[in-house]
């Protein structure tokens, strides 16, 4: 016997593989230069990105952050990058940056909006996360008017006469609904805060706030601007808009022709004509339809129209989430023997809302990004108020660094909602 | 033995309006309606009254009155002694022009975008990425406003397309110039037998629909397929361009005359002899395009008038020139006119291609014929369809991704190539998800087209809803009238997409 063996028994060395298809090289050649066309693309690409990059960039970096004008600013640029440097005056975003974020708000004031908006976060976490315990809700019920409590300024009895409205009509219900039917309690409860409201609640806040004056200083609407104008019109206009579209979706699936035939309407009016429109009736023509002698300020008006613009397209979103939900929750939630009005708050409402709120948050983007539509209308939001700048005398000639830094600050806004809906959507989507 | 009795046919109580839900439907409907009707008294009698306090009550009868203002982007004929109604009008076919525009660039942009975006190649989907998260984020207003900005601030005056040292110049052999008031581009002039042109290409038009049907029902009978596409675009240019050349030549041999009168003394070397005016009125077209031309090669000078002239309007009448669009030119003496032009009666010359191209033309500051597209529209046309273009590229984005990959490996399966695999597999059932999605997505842009007002061009809200407004304090009518328009073409659209939903939705069986 000899040992002599033709199967080999030890395994060779791996080979490292070829340069072309490993690391970067196959990267390259797999995603930018498979083919001579997509060769060709790849550089004309990134011909683009060099040209607008070598462009922008030295504008955007050798630029000046301190100056009060723009004439000083140029100079402090020619001093340090050389003659004939075309660089970027931030400096109008650093002179003008608190103006651009609270408009004429008085500065001693500036604690209020930021707390504000810090509480925003608190009252909205329940909504949107499951984790947190639901008795914070509450908190987010009483939030919209502790904000407006603290933006407004002005006595505490004021937002504390419209909760007293909310829970007068609760009552009401309560006790009518014992009393007769549920039908006469829901009457009783619309009927008894609007009589609350417009004939009691001003009367007795004045009494109160006489026994007891609990006030801040009050702003005036027309001190308000920037982005917090934007934020506060974006965000009372989405929050109000979300009871009237619950309604108004409900309104549009029902049986009954004649409410199905208002609320469509009402629908399909606001949502076939352009917001500017409607802010024209808001800045001209709504003082009319009040009693005469009513005059509101145009803030007011303002965040009344886009609330029902708002509430349209909410309808809308709503109606797809109930639309979404399949017919075994009304099914099963009838025969539990529930009538409509306990089926719609405890079965169908949580799931089509919870449903609904990645295109909620969508419609708010959509929202925010219009409320610069108030510029056209003399407010002074961001953009209004970069004409406000450039008209200055220091300012007169800064173009890109205003347009730049607004659009910047909305798209960081806008970019991070979007794809925290994005998240949402993924996260609810228990299909597959 | 058991008898069937009916249940106990009670009378109607009152009660059963709350309790019966028979009833109960009818009750809650009275009710809304109740309640809203009270609702809408309460706003139009306030508003009633407001109206009669202030002593303007609802009358339309200011749409009839003189405007006053003029409108200087206009696709019909207004000036500032016409109507509101009619700037109203004018308007709002800036609107539809815009709204046109825009839809058409915006799709074509947003379903390269969308189609790039699913690229394999990494730069180029990362770049459409970009593209459209850039776009969707920022408020459209925004993008209005800093196009405008774009053309204010980087593109030259007209002046600076002026002299040797020039430092603009136009694009295009020579037949567009970008400025800062717009961008003008050659004007069409129409000549003799363009009537006939247009004609043919209408029938062409008709020819090709036949053509394709004829190829369907050939393809269902015998199975034999037509290279119908090579067919219809054979059919789109062919015949419409051999009666264009056609006419071309009958007109070679038709003379045009231009100088209306004999107002010009000739020297025996076909100098002029003394300096002279003339008027060469023409009915417009492609005749006195040619005219212009030669003289301007001659070195005549001339000037246009306006037609909105007033003045000189009002004089021409008089004289009993009633024409519009004339044009004058000082001839001075001794200046040489072009050997063959010159006839006793008159200068006549080539009367033109059924359509001629009227370049733009710079003399002294100024740019005069040719079309200028002001910077207004142009800044909301583009602002507006690339705006739109990135959310209509998400829309096919995802109306490619919803197609099933089985579709596609199926359709190979069968043995279709993959132009047809796209084309009667892909597509179809790609559209059906893109379409109504970019229906709305039109309606936006036709909507946001109000914006307008931002950047001056004068669309229906600009008119109606700003200057007639302000000038004439016709709060409600105007914007009732505005909200009604916007509502109708709204309404239109939307029309247009169910009929269209209709047509494609999957027929269930």
């Amino acid at each position: 016997m000899t040992d002599v063996s033709y199967v080999r028994t030890e395994m060779l060395e791996e080979k490292a593989p070829p340069v072309s298809q490993a690391g970067i090289i196959k990267w390259l050649r797999d995603n930018m230069f498979s083919n001579i066309p997509n060769s060709i693309l790849s550089i004309a690409a990134l011909w683009a990105i060099y040209y607008v990059l070598s462009d922008v960039l030295p504008w955007t970096f050798k630029s000046s952050w301190n100056a009060n004008s723009l004439d000083e600013c140029r100079s402090a640029i020619a001093a340090t990058y050389g003659e004939g440097t075309d660089g970027a005056c931030w400096s109008v975003i650093h002179d003008r940056f608190l103006q651009l974020v609270f408009g004429f708000y008085p500065k001693a004031l500036y604690w209020r909006p930021i707390v504000a908006f810090l509480l925003m976060f608190v009252a909205i976490a329940p909504v949107l996360f499951d984790g947190l315990p639901k008795k914070m809700l509450r908190f987010t019920m009483i939030y919209p008017f502790l904000a407006f409590w603290l933006l407004w300024g002005g006595s505490l009895w004021f937002p504390l006469m419209i909760i007293a409205g909310f829970v007068l009509g609760y009552l009401a219900y309560g006790v009518v609904s014992k009393m007769a039917s549920s039908l006469v309690g829901m009457i009783a409860a619309v009927l008894v805060p609007i009589i609350w409201w417009l004939f009691l609640s001003g009367d007795v806040a004045t009494m109160l706030q006489s026994i007891m004056p609990l006030s801040i200083e009050a702003v005036s609407s027309s001190n308000f601007g920037g982005f917090m104008l934007s934020i506060t019109i974006g965000v009372i206009g989405i929050a109000l808009s979300l009871p009237i579209g619950i309604v108004l979706a409900l309104g549009r699936q029902s049986d009954l022709m004649i409410v199905k035939v208002i609320c469509v309407g009402f629908i399909e009016f606001i949502r076939g004509v352009p917001l500017i429109t409607l802010l024209f009736v808001a800045s001209t023509l709504l003082n009319y339809f009040m009693p005469p002698g009513t005059n509101f300020d145009l803030i007011l008006r303002v965040i009344i129209m886009v609330t029902l613009f708002a509430s349209a397209y909410m309808a809308e979103v709503i109606r797809g989430g109930l639309a979404a939900l399949p017919k075994g929750q009304y099914e099963g939630a009838d025969s539990l023997g529930l009538d409509f009005w306990q089926s719609t708050r405890l079965i169908i409402m949580p799931q089509a809302l919870k449903i609904s709120i990645p295109n909620i948050v969508s419609s708010f983007i959509g929202l925010f990004k219009d409320t610069t539509l108030v510029s056209i209308i003399g407010l002074l939001d961001p953009i209004g108020l970069s004409t406000n700048i450039r008209a200055n005398q220091e300012w007169n000639g800064v173009i890109w660094e205003l347009y730049g830094f607004i659009a910047l600050v909305f798209w960081l806004f806008c970019f991070s909602m979007s794809r925290y809906s994005m998240y949402l959507e993924r996260k609810l989507q228990t299909g597959h | 033995m058991s008898t069937i009795t009916d249940p106990e046919q009670g009378g109607f109580r009152i009660s059963m309006l709350l309790y019966d839900t028979r009833y109960r439907s009818i009750t809650i409907q009275i009710i809304a309606l109740i309640g809203f009707l009270l609702a809408l008294g309460w706003l139009i009698g306030n508003a009633a009254q407001n109206l009669a306090a202030l002593g303007k009550p609802l009358n339309f009868s200011f749409l009839g009155d003189t405007s006053g203002y003029d409108i200087n982007q206009r696709l019909v004929e207004y000036n500032s002694q016409m109507t509101h109604g009619r700037a109203a009008i004018v308007g709002l076919l800036n609107t539809l022009l815009v709204a046109v525009l825009g839809c058409i660039t915006a799709t074509v942009i947003g379903v390269l975008i969308g189609v790039m975006r699913l690229s394999k190649n990494w730069i180029i989907s990362k770049l459409m990425t970009i593209y459209i998260e850039t776009f969707r984020n920022v408020p459209v207003l925004l993008w209005i406003i800093m196009t405008m900005a774009i053309f204010i601030e980087f593109f030259p005056q007209p002046k600076e397309f002026r002299g040797d040292a020039a430092t603009a110049s136009m694009k295009l052999f020579d037949s567009v110039a970008i400025t800062n008031r717009g961008i003008l581009i050659p004007a069409l002039a129409y000549g003799p037998g363009i009537v006939l042109v247009l004609l043919t290409f209408v029938a062409s038009l008709i020819g090709i629909v036949f053509f394709r049907r004829y190829a369907k029902k050939l393809q269902e009978q015998t199975g034999k397929i037509l290279p119908s596409g090579l067919i219809s675009f054979g059919i789109f240019f062919v015949p419409t361009l051999l009666v264009f050349f056609a006419a071309t030549m009958v007109n070679l041999n038709k003379e045009h005359v231009i100088f209306g009168s004999k107002v010009l003394t000739m020297n025996a070397d076909n100098t002029i002899s003394a300096d002279s005016v003339v008027r060469f009125c023409d009915t417009g077209g492609a005749g006195n395009v040619n005219a212009k031309n030669l003289m301007r090669a001659n070195g005549i000078k001339f000037k246009s008038i306006a037609s909105n002239d007033l003045a000189d309007s009002l004089s021409r009448i008089s004289s009993g020139d009633t024409r519009t669009g004339c044009d004058i030119a000082t001839v001075p003496a001794g200046t040489a006119v072009p050997e063959g032009l010159l006839v006793s009666e008159g200068v006549s010359v080539y009367s033109g291609r059924p359509v001629e191209l009227e370049k733009p033309y710079l003399s002294g500051f100024n740019f005069t014929d040719g079309a200028l597209m002001r910077n207004s529209l142009i800044a909301l046309w583009f602002a507006l369809s690339l705006y739109t273009a990135a959310f209509i590229a998400e829309t096919v984005r995802s109306g490619i991704q919803a197609v099933s990959k089985g579709q596609t490996e199926a359709a190979a399966a069968l043995g279709l190539r993959p132009g047809r695999i796209t084309s009667l597999v892909v597509l179809p059932q790609a559209l059906r998800v893109i379409i109504p999605p970019m229906i709305s997505q039109y309606m936006n842009l036709t909507k946001n087209s109000s914006l307008a007002i931002a950047v001056g061009y004068m669309d229906i809200t600009g008119t109606l809803g700003g200057v007639t407004l302000n000038q004439t304090g016709r709060e409600m009518e105007s914007l009732m009238i505005l909200m009604a328009i916007y509502l109708t073409i709204s309404l239109t659209i939307s029309t247009v997409m169910n009929v269209y939903n209709e047509r494609v939705k999957l027929r269930e069986r």
